[in-house]
């Protein structure tokens, strides 16, 4: 049988009817969203709109009450967990950049790195070459190659977020995940961030959440807004701050 | 540079160790053996007994760290797997008793006999083999933690509940082995021991043999340990100690490595128990008591958590204050003194001592390369910087 009959869509990513809710807050309402392979897309929205929930349920933390999640046109996400999930190809980077920091950068990575992760697997692993040269590219890719033996938790605050990216690299899922890359960093870290994300959506479906217009301006993608857990507006950057509702719900009403 | 630094200090620390334990366990048991009673130099039998207890108290105690200090699974229940591994090798030596207990019954313990059972029940056949008593020393603690680490693991359940409920399985199987009818000589637990393979326990060159195994027995839990924790599973550990979702994120199943590890510390503990028994000569209900957990974790903190060396070393110290403050006027108060090390160690050492010896040792290294790099590039009037990092 072939794989492409089963297909019921052909996006890398499809969301449609979503709700979840936490003791009688709505925290996602009727969510519908697709991302089409090689994509990248930009999620913004004010504080409390569902995006870091929604990132919970593509990657299994969350359960959601109804709706469909499919990945890659076949696979139901809601029925697995993060594990799972994770090895299917679904890499995230979190709000709070979360490293390994009593690691070494490149422990970071080699932990992230997608071979073999059993417990047998990794009792017995022994490095190999194409390990290391992989570890290597993804170094020079976050401009830590310097850095590679110092502990994850000595790193400046930009460094992590980027370290993290590079496990997500290590890791070359087929569709990333990444919440608030440039939180905290300072407009020349923006700047590189945004060129290092454009360069890896070259082989890589990516969805970013910022809150930072003006780097989600420099990325040049089509733009979701989410509001109240539902999608308020999408399209270009200028199409959506042009909205009228979304102008009201960002200054208020 | 640095971690590179830090694992050849490790190893040097771990070789340190290994020699030390390997040559205590040579020449305590010839020196006792071979001198003459009195002399100066002859470890008297009493004393060799007791540093074997702390050899078993130490393979415990790597035991703990191995899942505490690497994984953050803080059991509070690991005196359960001790006991039970001390229970078996207690059911094989009642077995050699044979005729030369009080009731001279050739099959059934004098326990069973003033209980008046009429057979051995089931869970005590094989028992007259050592190998078999040997293997269930591993099989029975390490089966209890892998369902028990089962259940808990797949619910998810960490933290402080887990220690909760490590504490309820060791506290209930106090409870059922206190009970006459379940078997185990109830509140006196098994004692009078005869012979172990053989040779009488009491004899000085059984327990100088004991001694010199219990030696082993730490060498080699403490290769395994160091193999574990050096492996890249060692660093999946710790990424599941200090991150546990972000290592579920990246693909892990987090819950087979804890049961794993846990599984692992298990058996060890069980051998620990299982030499414990033939050099203290008893092993009763009281072992699975929660404060002996509560004990031993302590030692781990207060050696060094997640250092193997410091561990080992933490229950040595820790047993040896035990030994000489319960033995003087100061013996009441040693449940406080024992408090109040744990208090302090947490404040003013929160690495243990070892884990704070290797900061120290660490920076002072790196004080002395940097300085000997800078005279070396001003001597060669280099000016570029080329220890940035």
């Amino acid at each position: 049988m072939n794989v492409m009959d089963t297909r019921a869509t052909s996006a890398m990513l499809y969301l449609d009817g979503v709700h979840v809710s936490f003791d009688g807050f709505h925290a996602i309402n009727n969510l519908s969203l697709t991302l089409a392979p090689g994509e990248m897309r930009a999620i913004i929205g004010p504080n409390g709109a569902g995006k870091t929930t929604m990132m919970d349920i593509i990657t299994g933390k969350t359960k959601p009450d109804e709706g469909t999640v499919l990945f890659d046109g076949v696979t139901d996400l809601t029925r697995l967990d993060e594990t799972r999930i994770a090895e299917l190809g679904i890499g995230r980077k979190f709000q709070k950049p979360t490293v390994f920091e009593s690691q070494t950068v490149q422990d970071n990575l080699l932990l992230a790195l997608n071979v073999d992760h059993s417990v047998k697997g990794t009792l017995f692993w022994r490095g190999s070459r194409a390990e290391s040269e992989r570890i290597d590219k993804v170094l020079e890719t976050i401009r830590l190659t310097e850095a590679r033996n110092r502990l994850a938790g000595s790193l400046s605050h930009g460094q992590k977020q980027w370290l993290e990216i590079g496990m997500l690299l290590a890791q070359d899922p087929k569709l990333l995940l990444v919440d608030e890359p440039v939180a905290g960093m300072t407009d020349v870290e923006t700047h590189l961030t945004a060129e290092l994300l454009k360069e890896i959506n070259k082989t890589h479906t990516v969805m970013v959440v910022e809150h930072d217009m003006t780097f989600v301006r420099e990325l040049g993608v089509k733009v979701t807004c989410l509001h109240e857990g539902t999608v308020l507006a999408e399209g270009t950057i200028d199409q959506v701050s042009s909205n009228e509702r979304v102008i009201e719900v960002y200054l208020g009403r | 540079m640095t971690p590179h630094m830090l694992t050849r200090s490790l190893d040097r620390g771990a070789t340190i160790f290994l020699l030390v334990v390997a040559a205590l366990g040579v020449l305590i048991p010839l020196s006792n053996l071979l001198l003459p009673a009195g002399s100066f130099l002859q470890v008297p039998t009493y004393l060799v007994a007791l540093w074997g207890k702390y050899v078993c108290y130490a393979i415990l105690a790597l035991a703990i760290d191995l899942i505490w200090g690497y994984c953050g699974i803080l059991s509070l229940g690991h005196g359960a797997f001790f006991a039970l591994g001390g229970y078996a090798m207690g059911m094989y030596l009642m077995r050699q008793i044979g005729t030369r207990g009080v009731y001279g019954n050739p099959i059934l313990p004098d326990f069973m006999v003033f209980l008046n059972w009429q057979k051995l029940p089931w869970y005590w056949y094989g028992f007259d083999m050592f190998w078999f008593a040997a293997l269930m020393v591993l099989v029975v603690p390490g089966l209890l933690a892998f369902c028990f680490g089962w259940l808990a693991f797949r619910s998810r359940v960490t933290g402080v509940y887990l220690s909760i409920i490590t504490q309820a399985m060791t506290y209930a199987l106090l409870l059922a082995f206190f009970r006459n009818d379940f078997g185990f000589g109830g509140n006196n637990g098994l004692t009078d021991f005869k012979d172990i393979l053989g040779f009488n326990v009491q004899a000085e060159g059984t327990r100088a043999a004991l001694f010199a195994l219990s030696c082993l027995a730490l060498i080699i839990g403490f290769l395994i340990c160091r193999a574990i924790v050096s492996s890249k599973l060692g660093k999946v550990l710790i990424a599941v100690r200090d991150a546990e979702s972000r290592t579920r994120f990246l693909g892990y199943r987090v819950e087979s490595y804890k049961l794993f590890v846990f599984t692992v510390s298990a058996c060890m503990a069980g051998v620990a128990g299982a030499l414990y028994v033939p050099q203290v000569g008893i092993i009763n209900p009281s072992e699975f008591a929660p404060g002996n957990s509560i004990e031993a974790v302590i030692w781990v903190a207060v050696g060094g958590r997640g250092t193997l060396v410091g561990a080992a070393l933490g229950a040595v110290v820790v047993n040896y204050a035990k030994t000489f403050f319960t033995s003087g006027v100061l013996a009441p108060y040693w449940l406080f003194m024992l408090g109040a090390l744990f208090i302090l160690v947490t404040l003013l050492l929160p690495k243990g001592i070892v884990g704070t010896f290797n900061a120290w040792w660490d920076q002072s290294k790196e004080k002395s390369t940097a300085a000997s790099a800078a005279s070396a590039a001003a001597e060669d009037g280099v000016t570029e910087p080329k220890m940035a990092e």
